[in-house]
């Protein structure tokens, strides 16, 4: 019996002692180099990295620090824009060309000098594709049928754009400031053609730009490496770039307090909250231009009333919510335009009052409340604030039924109206009033067949003059009128529409102490890595 | 006479043969019907992943018929049929790359984790549990038995996280969460898919042991769950036989004590706890999700469920065909362990 169990124990005592050798044999503290940066991040939107055909925030991200496109705007003043493969710009008289002059000796990743036929044929292109991206170029006017036409090259250092009609010139620039206008290597991409794809199913796993890295790797929900590119119109201190999958914000959280990663994107406001109360390291917040909204379908006949849309706007406890759900990563935000944009009403005027809410409840019929469904996506903090908002709502009488789906699930039941409540977000595509209030205020066809299937169509919201206030604003050439026409229309929206917007998300950074230059901005396609800088 | 004997074993095997061939060819076409239909019946539209929500009708009408979602599903099936019997599993919505090259990528990584995971089972879990009957109902068998349910009780998640707190965050003994420290990556070629095993062929000794530091809690996390399992129906199993009379027979006998263990009693629980362990690394082997969540393991588990939530239904038929023809390899090779190992099945 002795013999057994000794050898049973020898047994197990040799395998422990093999793995914990092997365990402790790694060095497991290996902090960053010092021309690296590593960045934890979620890197499963990923799909594909063509720029023409991206339309999700984190590639945009990508796209943003891979491609150079004619001008971004400036972070500091989003009235401005910065030349980037453009050195100067001019409008035409009559508002609809746009003359750009491209900046003499740029080349691409490739070798291959940039050239203006590169940026006209890259904006022909995104528009060609007609895949996601293509809807924002969309947005001045580009069509198939008229952007060979309407996008040209001048000369070998001149391309002009010529847009339908007179738009604000800040918003053509903000349009062509975009991710799907950043220029690609026509050379090499037609060497890779198939068919008329454009080079697009080569590009969809490669790289063909001019920005400041370059693509070395794309490891699928995995990792991104980038290095510097050294032909780049300015010097660059980080020599590499890695961008990591850490799906989990615990993970994220131990790695970058290990100095395994500088940056990390993801955190929950309590690991926040521990991070910057220890020191490791320091957090800083950036307001985005994503609301998180509810949208009421008006094709419930208790949700078109606007006693109904304005009871439930009085019935959220919107600091209650943000304090003990959303905390650091939502502010209250109750207008279609987030802080920071041209116009953006920066006024909370609703707070939770049951008592104004029951009474306009009462005067459209229902002093008891009603029931309704609200379709829900998973994930923090959607549910969450599902659940507070539906306990707000019931204070009043009205039973919320939540449904809860994916992502994909109950934005497809959102697209095709079948929804009587539905809770997510909106992202500006640009940091341009015209990209929300199109989203919210503009619906030019309410029936089924529209082509346009915005927020406002979405939730069956027929609204005429709204659509050609938007319209009106779009092609307001004075920025001080035009950001008066967007204060009125949000003013307007307050009052009567079928939106309460909640919300507005705030970006938190935390990065290793001695980290600089992370630029971020409100939307991921104004991230930079070009001033990183480690000390 | 022996010609005939050799004869008649010759058309056992081959017949043998035959019916494994018939039941993988049913088992698969079954797989691939099941995944295939409920693939599609999910209510999650996969243009969507491709295009975002503001594409125009004409963009998102095009893609719909680039993904042949337009056709019958029966005529769907045989396209996707007659394009996995040409080893085409087709292009994954979300990663851009042929179904096959992502599983060749994801599966080794999965099978590095499986295969420490198991062998840790197999090394502690096996020997406790016969101490544990051996010894039934001293310290070392309440050891065995706390060890089991802890492991059947505890989430994996949580058990990853406190792992990670402690031996990464505060001892510094293991590597974070991910394959391998950014300064190493790309550093071996990809030989077998094994960061381990392509860092040894290649002789890179320094990513040999960051790729071992990596692996390691994430192995022992999921080896505990083995040890636990392992232990706890080892332990069974040997109960059972040590009552039996042919174990008192032995003993009766004179024969040593190490002998009437590990011939005798281990011997006759061999074929059952084969069947055990294989079990659990085919378990293991569909890839542990959370596990894989917690240490930003690139595994064929956490592939599969970004697949289904996009449905990405490439990579989910892919994946879950390649999961359930590695199940049916792992059974058919239990099978034939257990004419090794029992006289009485050959």
């Amino acid at each position: 019996m002795k013999l057994v169990l000794r050898n049973a124990l020898a047994a197990a005592a040799i395998a422990s002692t093999l793995i914990l050798s092997f365990t402790a044999a790694g060095p497991a503290m290996a902090a960053t180099p010092k021309d690296m940066f590593v960045m934890a991040t979620f890197l499963d939107e990923f799909t594909t990295l063509d720029p023409g055909e991206v339309y999700e925030l984190v590639p945009e991200e990508y796209v943003a620090n891979t491609y150079d496109r004619l001008v971004r705007v400036d972070l500091k003043d989003p009235s401005k824009f910065n030349g980037d493969v453009a050195q100067s710009w001019a409008v035409s008289p009559d508002g609809l060309t746009f003359t750009f002059k491209i900046r003499p000796g740029l080349k691409f990743h490739s070798g291959n000098p940039l050239t203006a036929d590169d940026v006209a044929w890259s904006i022909q292109r995104t528009v060609l594709l007609d895949k996601g991206a293509a809807a924002v170029l969309q947005g001045i006017g580009l069509t198939k049928d008229n952007v060979l036409g309407n996008v040209r090259k001048v000369d070998d250092t001149t391309v002009s754009v010529t847009t339908d009609q007179k738009y604000a010139p800040t918003f053509v620039l903000n349009v062509l400031g975009a991710w799907p206008a950043s220029v690609v290597d026509k050379q090499l991409l037609l060497s890779h053609q198939k068919g008329n794809d454009f080079g697009n199913d080569w590009l969809r796993t490669n790289e063909a730009g001019s920005g400041a890295y370059k693509l070395v790797k794309w490891t699928a929900n995995d990792s991104i490496v980038l290095q510097r590119f050294d032909g780049y119109r300015f010097p660059l201190a980080m020599k590499r770039i890695v961008l990591r999958h850490v799906p989990e914000a615990s993970s994220q959280r131990l790695l970058l307090e290990n100095g395994d990663v500088d940056v990390a994107r993801n955190l929950s406001p309590d690991d926040l909250a521990a991070l910057t109360k220890s020191g490791k390291a320091q957090v800083s917040a950036v307001p985005q231009a994503t609301l998180l909204y509810l949208g009421l379908n008006v094709r419930n006949p208790a949700l078109a009333k606007p006693e109904v849309q304005e009871a439930m706007k009085w019935l959220i406890d919107y600091n209650g919510i943000q304090s003990n759900v959303a905390k650091t990563t939502y502010k209250v935000h109750e207008t279609f335009l987030p802080e920071g944009f041209l116009g953006a009403l920066n006024t909370n005027p609703y707070q939770q009052n049951v008592a104004k809410a029951k009474a306009l409840l009462a005067k459209a019929g229902f002093p008891n409340g009603f029931s309704v469904t609200m379709d829900v996506r998973n994930g923090y903090p959607y549910g969450e604030i599902a659940e507070a908002v539906q306990a707000n709502l019931a204070q009043a009488g009205i039973k919320v039924q939540l449904i809860p789906g994916d992502n994909k699930q109950t934005l497809a039941k959102y697209r095709s109206r079948m929804h009587d409540i539905y809770i997510g977000e909106w992202s500006a595509d640009y940091i341009d009033p015209h990209s929300n209030a199109q989203g919210f205020a503009w619906n030019p066809d309410n029936s089924d067949q529209s082509a346009y299937k915005m927020l406002a169509w979405r939730n069956s919201w027929s609204i005429p003059d709204l659509t050609k206030e938007t319209t009106a604003a779009l092609a307001e050439s004075s920025t001080v009128k035009r950001a008066e026409l967007y204060q009125t229309m949000q003013k307007q929206m307050l009052m009567n529409s079928p939106f309460v917007i909640m919300f507005q998300q705030v970006s938190q950074v935390a990065a290793r102490p001695g980290v600089t230059g992370l630029d971020v901005g409100p939307i991921n396609d104004l991230v930079s890595y070009r001033d990183l800088k480690k000390q | 006479m022996r010609k005939l004997s050799a004869n008649s074993a010759s058309v056992r095997w081959t017949l043998r043969l035959a019916r494994w061939v018939v039941t993988l060819v049913i088992t698969f076409a079954g797989l691939l019907a099941v995944t295939f239909v409920i693939g599609r019946k999910i209510p999650i539209d996969p243009v969507l992943a491709i295009l975002g929500d503001r594409a125009s009708a004409t963009a998102y009408a095009a893609a719909r018929l680039q993904l042949g979602l337009d056709r019958p599903l029966t005529v769907q099936f045989l396209i996707y049929v007659r394009d996995v019997l040409h080893g085409d599993f087709g292009m994954s919505l979300l990663t851009a790359h042929p179904v096959i090259e992502d599983i060749q990528r994801v599966f080794p990584a999965t099978i590095e984790l499986a295969t420490l995971s198991t062998m840790i089972g197999v090394l502690i879990g096996v020997p406790l549990g016969v101490i544990a009957a051996v010894r039934h109902n001293r310290w070392i068998d309440h050891v065995a038995r706390f060890i089991g349910l802890v492991g059947s009780s505890v989430p994996v998640f949580w058990l990853g996280l406190m792992g990670l707190l402690l031996f990464y965050a505060k001892l510094h003994w293991v590597a974070g969460p991910g394959r391998i420290d950014p300064v190493f990556d790309g550093m071996v070629d990809t030989h077998t898919g094994s960061l381990l095993v392509d860092s040894l062929i290649a002789g890179e000794w320094d990513v040999f042991f960051n790729a071992f530091s990596h692996i390691a809690l994430p192995a022992a996390i999921l080896g505990y769950y083995s040890v636990a399992y392992l232990s706890r129906m080892t332990r069974s199993f040997m109960l059972d036989q040590l009552s039996q009379e042919y174990i008192t027979t032995a003993r009766a006998k004179g024969l040593p004590e190490h002998r009437v263990i590990w011939r005798h009693a281990f011997g006759n629980i061999a074929v059952p706890l084969l069947t055990v362990i294989a079990l659990t690394y085919s378990y293991l082997l569909e890839g542990s999700v959370l596990t894989e969540i917690v240490f930003a393991w690139p595994g064929i588990g956490s592939y599969l469920t970004g697949a289904l939530l996009n449905a990405d239904m490439n990579a989910v038929l892919g994946s879950t065909l390649v999961i359930g023809v590695t199940f049916i390899a792992l059974n058919l090779l239990t099978d034939a362990l257990y004419r090794v190992f029992d006289p009485r099945a050959r």
